[in-house]
Formats: C-alpha cells, structure tokens, sequence
C-alpha cells in the first residue's frame, strides 16, 4: 500500500517536532514524493547528517515502499 | 569480525579520487537517479570510477550500511561519502561541488 504525503509529514515530525515540513506527492500515485524539511535540530550539521535524520524518521521506508524521495533540508535562516 | 565488502569499499573509496556506486554504469545508467550524478560528474569532467550494485547484491546491500545511507547512487570524494543524488545535484546547482573538488585538489581532466 503506498504512502500518503500526510503519513510521511507525520513520522518526520514526530522525530523533529519543530519542524517546518512540505511534502508533495510528485505524480499523484505515491511512487514518487518531493519533501522539504526546515528545523532547528540541523543546525551544525551538513547535509548528509540532516538528510540522516529525516530517513531515520522514515524508519527504514526510504529504498524500500517509499522508492523515490526527492530531499532538501536546511536550517532556519 | 570484519566484512570482507566494507574492506573492499573502504579500499576502492581511499584508492580513487571519486568513486560512484551507482545502478549500470556510467555508459549506460539503469535509474534516474544515478544517471543524473553520471552526466554531473561528466559536466565537470572529472576522472571518477564507478561500481554498478546491481551486478553484485552484497555490494547493493554493504554500501547501505557502510555509508548509513538507504539509497542508492552514492558519491565518495576522496573516500568522503558526499552524498546521494539530491545532495550532489544541489552542491553542483550552487558551486559548491566544483569548490569542493578544488578544495581537495581534484582537477577536471585537460
């Protein structure tokens, strides 16, 4: 069964409750999903380590059901 | 106990200046996702090695715990694992790839 948007917005931020999170559904069928990610919590941290936390969020999904997500983060300005 | 596949990924990654694990080959990209880093890489005419996961499914599954990383492709500077698709797409958008090349004495090929 594919994910929603909404599920994935949910486990991320339950992970990172202060987050601003965006999460499209890029073709309308969950194979594919855009998802931007703004929070404190990255601060000092590079892309990899933030992108590290929003799949550990993910538990284990990303490469498996949820195939193709398209990830930016960043710290708030 | 070591694992013989993080041995031979940790002796590629520190052997080559770039080295990409990707699905196919730089010739022939068999996903979206590592053809994009293919043609990058070919923009900034780098010499780079690639390792194509889907001919060999211990090296599919090893990369992914080497590099914590669930995805694939994966980029590895100077056996620095850079990042994935989205990460390397972004750093050569904003000039930060062509200076991180630079930074670690990387140059395009003459």
């Amino acid at each position: 069964m594919a994910l929603e948007a909404a599920e994935i917005k949910n486990m991320i931020l339950e992970i990172l409750p202060d987050a601003q999170v965006q999460v499209q559904d890029m073709r309308g069928d969950g194979s594919q999903f855009a998802a931007h990610v703004v929070s404190e919590q990255f601060v000092g941290k590079n892309r990899v380590q933030q992108h590290q936390m929003v799949y550990k969020a993910l538990k284990g999904k990303v490469g498996e059901e949820l195939h193709a997500l398209s990830l930016q983060t960043s710290a708030p300005e | 106990m070591t694992n013989p596949v993080f041995d031979r990924i940790k002796n590629d990654v520190e052997s080559n200046d770039i080295v990409l694990y990707m699905k196919g080959d730089a010739m022939f990209p068999q996903c979206g996702f590592s053809a994009t880093v293919v043609e990058i890489l070919n923009y900034f005419n780098v010499d780079y090695q690639t390792h194509n996961v889907l001919q060999d499914e211990s090296l599919r599954e090893g990369i992914k715990q080497y590099s914590d990383w669930p995805t694939i492709p994966q980029l590895y500077v100077k056996g620095e694992f850079l990042g994935g698709c989205d990460i390397i797409r972004e750093m050569a958008a904003n000039g930060e790839l062509v200076a991180h090349f630079e930074s670690v004495g990387i140059e395009p090929k003459n």
